[in-house]
């Protein structure tokens, strides 16, 4: 007993021993549970998968409700590289999928590369057939799921400049935008584009659970966590789905491009650009191939000439310059010109004219169309007195000039689209030199020539601004988003130009006449008044027929303007296009059969090949 | 001698309701991390936390048995328990089935089996207890000395045999009772400075190892250089010391397994192979990290529930409770062990009688040995030795064996005052 008295205290050591211990334990829990925040994610990468939910993407009716594109489920291959683990099947996978090794490698490899826990693309748009045989096996292939989401497909091969596209996303969309993943689709061109934000929805995330096998062991918490998908907002358009088809029918074969506005809302109701192509042919396996046909046809059918392409507008900006003078009171309509065949430049050349009656005051001059008519006037509105310089004169017309929407993009809901050009007097200092030039070193800009340019578009509204009387609402395509009209107020002002109402009507009177009895007659129709201008653009090719119209006369509803490249005078193609187009929307049923014919059956351009 | 009047009179309850708390924080874990939808009840046997239920119910019966046996039984019978435990082991050796490349299970039928190994911890205990109990025995002595390490050493050498190195390890606990009774405090710093010897040769260079314990040796030659008897023990140590050194690659090399060399290195943090060896201790760490300060809930667990943590309802039992029950549960499970342990040292001491001192040491020193080694590993601060949380884990042999060591100890106290 006496020896064991002497160890008794070696107890404390050891209750010592036992309490540092525990201590130990109780610090590094600490530090795994308290500080360390890497276990939690790591745990939930462990055990939770994110599937994303995509949501419908919202469809695009046009003005009567009626799809211009439709809807259809596809299904992807998914793969998330690391989950495969090592005993993975690749022979069996790759029978399964009828790919060869070298393949599966390859896209395995680079799936990784973007990342090695997170579902990349391995196969897109699997046929219906393989789908099912899949689903059925694809539980033996750890690492690979299938994926449901929904692509386009349009009903008739129109509007396919205006739908746009969509395509999967690149990396720089990724770096830009949070929201969009490797493999998600975004809007390319077009309204899939402009409208990306509303069509698109937002994509849901559904949380499962699975176990060490990677086997789906239910959703996580009953879904509490899970988003919901958000559907994507339907847009409903001004398109007349039967007008655009008709304006494409009727530009078949040839390069140009047909725009028409309601002009009482801005509304476009038909705009196409041709050569176009059928917009389904950028769905499916077979895009990336198609696209790039596309991409190398000469005639350009992927681009919008109707928003995209600039031209010089020719006589139709004749109204224009004569709108100007009347504003700046340099023109009234008793006051004549007479044209000797043209305008001389007094260097011995001139603005050559075609003949007519002479002198002419405004409404004949517009009627038809008097190169040295509108060139005296552009003459005498820049060298106005009350102007200390031609420059002065000229940068103040050059303001009226803008006010029309001209010389900067209107701001349509669609993308790529060009302002067009008007030149500045900085311009000419450069090209003359300071002081240098005069009105008649630009008098080519009084009919439409020169470094004028316009988009068909911007045309198109110069008719819409004439048959308002002097405004205009900037032109859009969608009426209304989802079921409510929410729309941009740029879209509901209305823009005035800086001429007077009261002098359009002068104008109107002259565009009358054009058609009437004046360069585009052969376009009159006994049941509507059309109120036109034409133009026939000189170009390095042969000459762009141009037309600018609106009609009714007195209750305007459509305004338009028509290009057809390389083809000729205004009066010839330009204006039967813009004619039938007017007649088309306004009676829904052309009854001028053998002009429809002559236009749809010519062939301008030989198709590609 | 007075009788008790009921098997129950006397009982230390704090044991006793320690005890419970065990058994019942073990049985809702392994519930926990087995939880199998389609088998809700706790107690349906087909699962693994019924057939922990079944266990209890079986321990609740050996309390019985050893409450109801005389407290001198175990005494008396010691050594014939021990024979008897060290015969098992050997008839495992020869018959017993290789399970994970251990060969240390009887199977009895294709579900009953037995692990002869958890008999022998408590066998051992009872004849260590009984040897250094008697009077006579003085552990100065060098002769006892070798039979106290002999009576140890006999059941380690064979669970080394059938390959269970965690639990050969556990033997090595009893030299907490050792030093209690005597033996020299030196011997918990020695083993120690092998443990840290041994990491600090396996993770640096032994040639450095070498030179910096010679340095060492060098100025404490110096210091002591008046004492030429100490100057002379000094070098035997340091002799001892450097050879220790560089046997220990060889022991690394040779002796060790290579599964035992992985799990060194994964703990030494020499190899970080997450998803071969390095994986147990990588889930079993997300496992509890991911608890946070209150853990996920109960039946909550994904880690556990799902499988990535192996073994989770019997060596891994402890990061179920991490995951679902947080810093506070493990805190509390951590701190109920320690109270236990200190507790059962408590009682110890206010025994009369030398066997029931010692036992009680011998059973604080196997109890702190697993719960040391078995936390330890969860929380990557132990190499991953393959031994149970003693009440915790799931397993009929660990927690029958566990109990009864436990009780026969509760048994010795509650009759103390009858010991002269």
């Amino acid at each position: 007993m006496s020896a064991n008295k002497s160890f008794t205290s070696r107890r404390y050591v050891i209750n010592t021993i036992f309490l540092v211990i525990a201590l130990v334990f109780i610090i590094r829990l600490f530090f795994l549970q308290i500080i360390d925040k890497t276990n939690k994610s790591s745990a939930d990468n462990n055990v939770f998968r994110y599937l994303t939910e995509f949501p419908a993407r919202g469809l695009v009716y046009d003005c009567n409700g009626k799809p211009l594109l439709y809807n259809e489920a596809t299904y992807d291959l998914m793969v998330i590289p690391h989950q495969m683990g090592k005993t993975f099947d690749t022979l069996g996978f790759c029978k399964l999928i009828n790919t060869d090794i070298l393949t599966f490698r390859k896209k395995i490899k680079l799936a990784t590369v973007y990342s090695n826990f997170l579902p990349t693309i391995y196969d897109e748009k699997i046929p219906k057939e393989q789908y099912g045989m899949l689903q059925e096996r694809l539980s033996e292939y750890p690492g690979f799921y299938i994926q449901a989401r929904t692509i386009r497909n349009y009903p008739q091969p129109y509007c396919a400049q205006i739908l746009g596209y969509i395509g999967e996303t690149t990396p720089e969309m990724l770096e830009t935008d949070e929201y969009y993943k490797p493999g998600d689709y975004i809007g390319i061109s077009g309204l899939e584009k402009s409208y990306e934000k509303e069509l698109r929805g937002k994509k849901g995330i559904r949380i499962i659970m699975v176990d060490v096998h990677n086997r789906d062991m239910g959703s996580y918490m009953n879904g509490k966590f899970d988003v919901e998908a958000k559907p994507g907002q339907d847009l409903h358009t001004y398109l007349d789905a039967d007008l655009q088809e008709y304006a494409e029918k009727l530009l078949q074969n040839k390069r140009g491009s047909v725009v028409a506005l309601d002009p009482r809302t801005g509304g476009i109701i038909a705009i196409a650009s041709s050569p176009s192509y059928d917009p389904n042919l950028l769905v499916g396996r077979e895009r990336t191939k198609n696209y790039f046909d596309l991409l190398s046809d000469k005639n350009l059918p992927l681009f919008n000439r109707a928003l995209s392409g600039r031209y010089p507008p020719g006589s139709t900006f004749k109204p224009i310059v004569g709108l100007i003078g009347l504003q700046e009171g340099v023109l009234n309509t008793t006051i004549t010109y007479p044209c000797y065949g043209g305008f001389p430049l007094g260097n011995g050349k001139m603005i050559k004219c075609h003949s007519h009656g002479s002198p002419l005051a405004l409404l004949g001059a517009i009627q038809t169309s008097c190169n040295a008519y509108f060139c005296k006037v552009l003459k005498t509105t820049i060298e106005n007195k009350q102007y200390p310089s031609t420059e002065a004169g000229f940068n103040a017309w050059r303001n009226f000039v803008l006010s029309f929407g001209l010389g900067n993009p209107l701001g349509v809901d669609l993308p790529n689209e060009s302002g067009g050009n008007i030149p500045t007097s900085k311009y000419y200092d450069r090209y003359f030199g300071r002081g240098h030039w005069r009105a008649l070193s630009v008098i080519s800009i009084a009919i439409g020539q020169g470094e004028i340019l316009l988009t068909p578009l911007q045309m198109a509204n110069v008719a819409a601004i004439i048959a308002n009387r002097g405004y205009f609402y900037t032109p859009h395509i969608v009426k209304a988003i989802g079921t409510i009209s929410n729309l941009n107020k740029k879209y509901l002002t209305k823009r005035y130009t800086k001429v007077n109402p009261e002098y359009f009507n002068y104008i109107v009177k002259g565009m009358l006449g054009v058609v009437e009895g004046g360069t585009a007659h052969n376009v009159r129709m006994d049941s509507i008044k059309v109120c036109g201008k034409t133009g026939t653009v000189q170009n390095a090719g042969k000459n762009h027929s141009v037309f600018i119209a609106f009609a009714p006369m007195d209750n305007p509803q459509i305004a338009i303007a028509a290009v057809v490249e390389n083809s000729g005078y205004g009066a010839t193609w330009a204006a039967p296009v813009a004619s039938l187009m007017i007649e088309k929307y306004l009676t829904h049923k052309v009854k001028r059969l053998d002009l429809e014919k002559d236009i749809m059956d010519s062939k301008l351009i030989i198709k590609s090949e | 001698m007075r009788q008790p009047k009921s098997i129950f009179s006397n009982l230390d309850w704090t044991l006793v309701g320690m005890y419970m708390f065990f058994i019942l924080v073990g049985w809702l874990n392994i519930y926990a991390a087995a939880y199998n939808e389609e088998h809700k009840s706790i107690i349906d046997f087909s699962q693994e936390y019924g057939k922990q239920f079944m266990w209890i119910l079986i321990s609740i019966v050996l309390i019985l048995l050893v409450l109801i046996l005389d407290a001198k039984f175990f005494a008396t019978f010691s050594y014939f328990i021990y024979i008897f435990a060290i015969g098992f082991l050997l008839l495992t050796l020869a018959i017993g089935s290789e399970v994970n490349g251990s060969r240390s299970w009887i199977y009895f039928s294709d579900t009953v089996r037995f692990q002869p190994l958890e008999l022998a911890k408590f066998a051992t205990n009872l004849v260590l207890a009984r040897f250094l109990g008697d009077i006579s025995v003085r552990l100065q002595d060098i002769r006892t000395r070798l039979k106290a390490i002999a009576i140890i050493a006999l059941p380690a050498m064979l669970v080394l045999m059938q390959n269970e190195t965690g639990s050969m390890l556990v033997f090595a606990s009893f030299i907490f009772v050792l030093y209690r009774e005597g033996l020299s405090g030196n011997i918990l710093i020695f083993g120690f400075a092998l443990i840290v010897l041994f990491i600090f040769t396996l993770l640096i260079d032994k040639f450095i190892v070498v030179a910096f314990i010679t340095l060492a040796a060098v100025i404490l030659i110096f210091l002591i250089r008046r004492s030429r008897k100490n100057i002379i023990q000094f070098l035997v140590i340091y002799g001892l010391i450097v050879g220790f050194i560089f046997s220990v690659n060889g022991i690394y090399e040779h002796v060790l397994e290579p599964h035992q060399k992985k799990r060194i290195d994964v703990f030494l943090g020499k190899v970080t192979d997450l998803k071969g060896k390095g994986y147990n201790v990588n889930q079993s760490k997300i496992a509890i990290g991911s608890g946070g300060a209150l853990g996920k809930g109960f039946l909550n667990g994904t880690q556990t529930k799902y499988k990535f943590v192996p073994e989770q309802n019997t060596d891994f039992i402890f990061c179920t409770i991490g995951e679902e029950w947080g810093f506070v549960g493990s805190g509390v499970v951590v701190i109920m062990f320690v109270l236990f342990l200190m507790r059962i040292l408590f009682v110890a001491e206010r025994q009369r009688s030398s066997f029931s001192r010692i036992y009680g040491y011998g059973l604080a020193s196997l109890l702190f040995f697993h719960v040391m080694i078995n936390i330890g590993m969860t929380i990557g601060l132990a190499p991953v030795v393959g031994i149970p949380l003693p009440f915790v884990s799931y397993g009929g042999s660990s927690l029958l064996s566990f109990t009864v060591l436990l009780f026969v100890f509760i048994k010795q106290d509650a009759n103390r005052m009858q010991v002269l």
